[in-house]
């Protein structure tokens, strides 16, 4: 364990505590708990608000994508700041206008219904846990290459951290300390951005000299008989498995085996090309690439670009480049960058993990379709604009964004406050496209975690970099978690429990409450932070975008927008909304992925619900506001 | 009172309203992308200039339209708040 990382870890931890204690001493009310007494100035909550949204999901999750397949990852970043629009345009003012600590306060301003507030607890909870899931799991990723510890490790050091945070001072350290946060890992994105343009890019990365390139070998195969053997014969053909349209060769040289990608070159030759592998034996013991895994053998670090403008070889180096340069090189179909994908099969009692290169030409990297596969079926294409849908609607629903507003003093606060977040969140994702590229093409991916690709670039150009750069994001985390446990916390103390009791509560007993809450919800996180390790968390995230634009944005909209809207058409929406999307999420291909089961049975076709839960949400509150009109019961 | 209620009122009205144009236009130039992704994915190949194709020059426009169109909206409203302090600053002194 180096001293270093843990030292500058130390530091960035000890004053995220330091501030909460600080502000516990002026923290005695529930609005000052709740809502940081509504006096922080809208610059401060401008880069809190950056600081809550800039979370795992954006600095690990997008940047992880972008390295691994491209322009889809960007799309992230894209439809994470289109919702910006619609919290700027339609929620802020409104928001701080009507409301005191959560959204139910705006739902419920004209009716006073009891059911709305419990609804909207509910859902208020539901999408805080769902939120929850990915800052964990980017949290565990985080700890295993700074420390050494295990992913679950991680998780628990955040959980408990941040329950120590939420049960001292609530909303003002929070603010404070996601503006703090915020602002470092803007700098130090943009610091690492410059390290790799002065860089350039290489088609043999090796980390700065650190870690030598790996040239993967290529063999010639023959077919004889309906049976493809290596030409080489110190290679031994040991077995051969298809699976998903791939063929794998096992192969033995000198006692080792390893795996091989059947493959068919330009001349129409058979190959074999190199992988790597992972083989449980039925034993239990762990092979990594054909020898027992220890510290020293482990999965190679991949990603690199096989040709730059069509030129390859050791010697092939662009120098220092501009973004724009950087950017170009990408775009053109002569640069072909190698990125890796898994297949998991069984070969005989050994359960294997087999990674094998993929050559992607540069237009298709910079373009939707290696993972949106916008070019295929029609449920391919709704699974991408559901993303994209989720993304526009769910960013002004999201309960942790929506108690920032009533931090700020005035509405007018409140929208300046949201410019703020929109130009520094903007500039931020725009940096995401150059730090995932330069993750792709440096040769420091992990194969089994997209998750870690920033960090690990940041790595390749120093150890004070990565720790800086890692501290903050982990600290970024706990920022993040902390507000979402504020938003369940005021779910709970505030609409739920605030509307169950005959007598209501005194503002001691409310900050008591959503303390016990932020302790429950806390350790249900930690749970399933260890349970999702591995899922990418921007694709975590967005399911809880979805589950927020489905649940609560139409009835916001609708509330602000529509004179007809009914305590029942509220209700129904926000019900349909919530189970609609989970219900949705639980039965798609990617959900039966991480049970374990074949993606292809579950009925439902696309992982994103958004395209059918938030119209049917709309609809929902349209059609029983229609039916339940009664003269007291619409917002007049 | 009353007529710094009815100001107020229209201030806020004339907010929302911008407000409401702008979502929609926003809306248009995002839903646009999404069409042309699934309508014409190859067209996201094209080069645009300084050898950035349309994926990047749509994508990261829409970042960078996003912040124009926020600072507008912004200085309007802001300018409406500050007409709706002058006037009742007046009607005040009378």
């Amino acid at each position: 364990m180096a001293f270093l990382p843990i030292f500058i870890f130390v530091i960035f931890v000890g004053t995220v505590l330091w501030l909460s204690f600080y502000f516990a001493k002026q923290t005695k009310t529930s609005k000052g708990y709740f809502a940081a007494h509504g006096q922080i100035h809208w610059v401060v909550n401008g880069m809190a608000f950056a600081g809550d949204y800039l979370s795992a999901a954006s600095f690990l999750g997008i940047c992880g994508m972008i390295a691994t397949v491209g322009y889809d990852g960007f799309l992230y970043s894209i439809g994470y700041l289109a919702g910006w629009m619609v919290a700027l345009f339609v929620v802020a003012e409104p928001m701080k206008r009507l409301g005191k600590y959560t959204f139910a306060d705006i739902l419920d301003l004209k009716f006073g219904s009891k059911a709305i507030r419990v609804t909207a607890g509910i859902s208020t909870l539901i999408i805080s846990i769902f939120y929850l899931i990915p800052q964990m799991v980017g949290a565990g990723a985080l700890v295993t290459p700074l420390f050494g510890f295990p992913h679950y490790v991680g998780v628990i050091m955040v959980g408990l951290i941040v329950i120590t945070i939420v049960a001292t001072a609530g909303m003002t350290s929070t603010t404070y300390v996601q503006f703090i946060k915020g602002s470092l890992l803007i700098i130090f994105s943009t610091i690492l951005c410059i390290y790799i343009f002065i860089q350039g890019l290489s088609t043999e990365p090796d980390q700065g000299g650190k870690v030598s390139f790996y040239q993967y070998s290529t063999i010639q195969a023959k077919l004889q008989e309906d049976e493809i053997t290596p030409v080489d014969i110190s290679y031994v053909k040991e077995g051969e498995v298809t699976n998903k349209e791939k063929t794998f060769l096992k192969l033995s040289k000198d006692g080792i085996q390893t795996w091989w990608l059947k493959d068919i070159d330009l001349e129409g030759n058979i190959i074999l090309k190199e992988t790597q592998s992972e083989v449980r034996k039925s034993s239990g013991e762990l092979l990594v690439n054909g020898n027992p895994a220890s510290e020293e053998n482990q999965l190679r670090q991949v990603g690199n670009l096989e040709k730059i403008c069509n030129q390859s070889g050791e010697q092939e180096k662009t120098g220092s480049i501009n973004p724009f340069e950087f950017l170009s090189y990408f775009t053109n179909k002569n640069t072909i960058a190698k990125r890796w994908e898994s297949t998991s099969l069984k070969d005989g009692e050994d359960k294997v993990i087999i990674y094998y290169p993929v050559e992607t030409p540069g237009n298709k990297i910079l373009r939707p379709g290696l993972q949106f596969k916008v070019e295929g079926s029609l449920s391919e294409k709704l699974d991408f604009v559901s993303l994209m849908l989720a993304l526009f609607f769910g960013t002004a629903a999201l309960p942790h964004i929506l108690i920032r507003y009533f931090t700020v003093k005035t509405p007018a606060d409140a929208r300046k406050s949201t410019i703020v977040a929109i130009a520094s969140i903007g500039f931020f994702y725009i940096l995401t496209l150059f730090m995932g590229l330069g993750a792709m093409s440096s040769g420091v991916l992990n194969l089994t975690s997209s998750n870690m690709s920033a960090p690990l670039l940041a790595k390749s150009f120093g150890v004070f970099l990565f720790s800086a750069i890692s501290a903050i994001a982990f600290a970024t985390v706990l920022g993040t978690v902390s507000g979402l446990l504020v938003a369940a916390a005021g779910a709970v103390a505030h609409d739920l429990l605030g509307t169950f009791r005959s007598i209501p509560m005194t503002d001691r007993q409310q900050v008591f409450a959503g303390k016990i809450t932020a302790f429950s919800v806390g350790i249900i996180a930690i749970i399933l932070g260890i349970l999702f390790k591995g899922m990418n968390v921007s694709f975590l995230v967005g399911l809880a975008f979805a589950i927020a634009a489905s649940a609560n944005l139409p009835a916001i909209l609708m509330v602000l927008f529509w004179k007809k809207t009914t305590v029942k058409g509220i209700v129904a929406s926000i019900i349909v909304g919530v189970l609609t999307a989970v219900v949705m999420i639980l039965l798609s291909p990617s959900m039966y992925t991480s049970y374990g089961l074949n993606p292809d049975i579950a009925p439902i076709p696309f992982s994103n619900p958004g395209i059918i839960s938030i119209p049917l949400s709309f609809l929902t509150i349209v059609v029983v506001s229609l039916l339940t009109q009664e003269k007291n019961n619409i917002i007049s | 009172m009353n007529i710094k209620k009815s100001d107020s009122e229209n201030m806020t009205a004339y907010k929302v309203r911008i407000g409401m144009y702008m979502i929609l236009l926003y809306a248009l130039v995002y839903f646009g992308f999404i069409v042309i992704n699934i309508s014409n994915p190859f067209l996201m190949e094209r080069i645009i200039f300084g050898g950035l194709n349309l994926a990047l020059v749509y994508g990261i426009g829409l970042i960078i339209f996003a912040l124009i169109l926020a600072l507008i909206y912004n200085s309007m409203c802001s300018k409406k708040e500050a007409e709706f302090k002058d006037t009742f600053s007046k009607k005040g002194d009378k």
